[in-house]
């Protein structure tokens, strides 16, 4: 454990990018978590007196048509933001390494079902089949999960299908074989923790692009609703009010999104510096 | 032998995309089924009376076994019967193939974009790893690939409209002072060049220009970040260091040796480049007011037409598939090695 504290430290200094991008994402959780209680004003509360004005002392990111404090609102819709993502991530991560891992240690028919499932879902350009999956499960917050999960499953299923499948006969797999482990317990006590490290690689990665196709799907209306606080959907309303000069309705939540979406990118790539040197590209 | 076996090999590529298809045509039935309640009683309409929901299940087969559905939907789709958009009462087959050509010309455009900007930039990085230019290169793309599109674009809106006003009114393929040209390939830029319209090209082009750019930035990541993997496992290859040792020149060793044989796992990023602008270009068409698939499934999808946005699903899963086989099919032709030893 310590060589891993070292190797880590060598990681954030060596690439202070990655340093840099831990940081943010801290900030990123804390306001997930803090969020309603550090907003300044109530993010639902309109007030007719103080609509679409610009950034101010009082407003820091401005009021929107309804005179909601856009920072509040932008503070706000981290949770919600985040909460689809990691959902999102969580089921793909989770459904994805079983069946992926069931494939890569026993071959043959799980193999080939569960590769050609994948190769089903890829044949989508996938942000188009999200669409087409909410537009079929019906417009929720909820389906915008199922969605996000369905279209990253592949991704976790090939990289536990290999990861697993060089493994099934490695040295310590033969040992626990020998002292008489059935194949399931091998693959759930063995082989299983081994995989983690790249998996959470993939989990970094994909978290950022998880967060992007959420947004996407609510900027074209679909998922979260008004008045209801989320990046995507503010981005949207503030579209509406981009040609007329009034920038800050859509400058600040886009930045959050862009923001965080950068950060989860940059951590995927300082993860994979530490976990496996040889990938970098 | 040689070309003959490489037109085994495109055949068989070919054969290989048929399950890709098929398991497509399955999704999207399976898609088009699943509407929340029941189908019947939504495609009636809310002023709809009991004989009439029946009527529209048997009109719909919706009353019938599921292979059986499965075998007319299939056999629609084969004389390319999409269904009939509920929101505009045209086939959304015929509703699609009007708006293609807009959304197919953007992402061309966007695609010979942000390949001369990606690939420029990742053999840079790759003549120079782990320098300044490389980070530079790491920080551009990853902030690229952070981007939304939708937001990208609204701000190109903002700074090159707004402010500085040298950008046209972000509404459409033309301005509205310009007729469309005639529809030959329904490319406004081609078709106008086509009838010798300078004018109507040059407008069409501009109108292209910050969509095509929003959508270009989005897909230069992969590309930039494929060029670099594969220039920088090129370069370090014997044949570089013979060519080198041999006194040719910089430049010869980087385009004519090394770039040429980079080529090949670049082109296959492609396919995942297409998967990426496809899905982007529904958030682009909105921004930008464009006139094409992504916005007719859009406005489907808020009048809650579902025939229209599966068939969109539909139409745009099977132009990645084609997108998908011309990239393997470009790669065989063009990859030496293939067909040598088979």
């Amino acid at each position: 454990m310590t060589e891993f504290f070292k190797h880590l430290k060598y990681v954030l200094l060596d690439n202070p990018i990655t340093l840099i991008a831990g940081i943010m994402f801290l900030v990123i959780v804390v306001v997930a978590v803090m969020g309603s209680a550090i907003a300044p004003y109530d993010p639902l509360a309109s007030n007719a007196a103080l609509t679409l004005k610009a950034p101010s002392w009082q407003h820091w990111f401005g009021t929107d048509q309804l005179g909601r404090d856009v920072f509040s609102r932008v503070l706000v819709a981290t949770r919600l933001d985040l909460v689809i993502a990691v959902s999102a991530v969580a089921i793909s991560f989770i459904v994805g390494s079983f069946f992926g891992s069931l494939a890569g240690f026993f071959g043959g028919w799980w193999d080939l079902i569960v590769g050609r499932m994948a190769d089903t879902i890829m044949a989508f350009p996938l942000f188009v089949l999200a669409m087409g999956i909410v537009a079929a499960l019906g417009n929720t917050v909820e389906n915008i999960v199922y969605a996000t999960a369905i279209i990253n499953l592949p991704f976790y299923a090939r990289v536990a299908r290999t990861e697993v499948n060089i493994r099934r006969n490695a040295g310590f797999v033969s040992a626990a074989r020998l002292s008489g482990n059935s194949e399931i317990r091998i693959l759930i006590t063995q082989i299983f923790p081994n995989i983690l490290p790249p998996m959470m690689v993939q989990i970094s990665l994909n978290m950022g692009w998880a967060i992007l196709n959420a947004a996407g799907l609510s900027f074209i209306g679909l998922g979260v609703r008004p008045p209801d606080a989320e990046w995507g959907i503010m981005v949207a309303e503030g579209t509406n009010f981009i040609v007329s000069g009034e920038w800050w309705l859509a400058l600040f939540p886009g930045a959050a999104l862009m923001l965080s979406v950068f950060c989860f990118n940059l951590m995927g790539d300082g993860l994979r510096d530490l976990v496996d040197p040889q990938q970098r590209t | 032998m040689n070309t003959n076996s490489k037109l085994m090999i495109i055949i068989r590529r070919i054969l290989h995309a048929v399950p890709s298809v098929i398991g497509i045509i399955i999704v999207t039935f399976v898609l088009t089924r699943a509407l929340p309640g029941d189908p019947a009683v939504y495609f009636a309409g809310p002023a709809a009376t009991a004989e009439s929901i029946q009527e529209i299940r048997e009109a719909l087969g919706l009353d019938k076994a599921w292979p059986e559905q499965f075998w007319i939907y299939v056999s629609d789709l084969v004389v390319g019967n999409l269904g009939v958009s509920i929101s505009t009462g045209f086939p959304v087959a015929e509703e699609l193939a009007r708006r293609l050509p807009a959304s197919l010309e953007l992402t061309l455009i966007a695609l010979i974009f942000s390949i001369s900007i990606a690939i420029p930039l990742g053999i840079a990085a790759a003549t120079r790893p782990n320098s300044w230019v490389d980070q530079v290169c790491r920080l551009v793309v990853t902030a690229g690939v952070s981007l939304p599109v939708f937001f990208t674009g609204i701000f190109m809106i903002y700074i090159f409209y707004y402010i500085l006003g040298i950008a046209p009114s972000p509404l459409g393929r033309l301005g509205i002072y310009f007729m469309s040209p005639p529809h030959v390939t329904g490319f406004y830029t081609i078709d106008a060049l086509l009838v010798g319209d300078l004018e109507v090209f040059w407008a069409a082009f501009v109108q292209m220009i910050m969509p095509a750019i929003t959508l270009g930035i989005f897909t230069l990541a992969p590309l930039a970040r494929m060029t670099r993997a594969s220039m920088i496992q090129v370069l370090s290859g014997d044949f570089i260091r013979t060519a080198r040792a041999s006194g040719l020149s910089r430049g010869t060793v980087l385009y004519k040796y090394a770039f040429q044989n980079a080529l090949l796992p670049i082109l296959t990023t492609l396919g995942m480049v297409f998967s990426f602008m496809l899905g982007s270009n529904v958030l682009v068409e909105k921004v930008f007011a464009w006139p094409g698939i992504g916005s007719f499934a859009i406005e489907a999808l808020i009048v809650s037409d579902y025939v229209a946005v599966q068939g969109f699903v539909l139409a745009m899963a099977i132009l990645y598939v084609i997108l998908n086989l011309t990239i393997d099919i470009i790669y065989t032709l063009i990859d030496p090695r293939v067909g040598l030893d088979g």
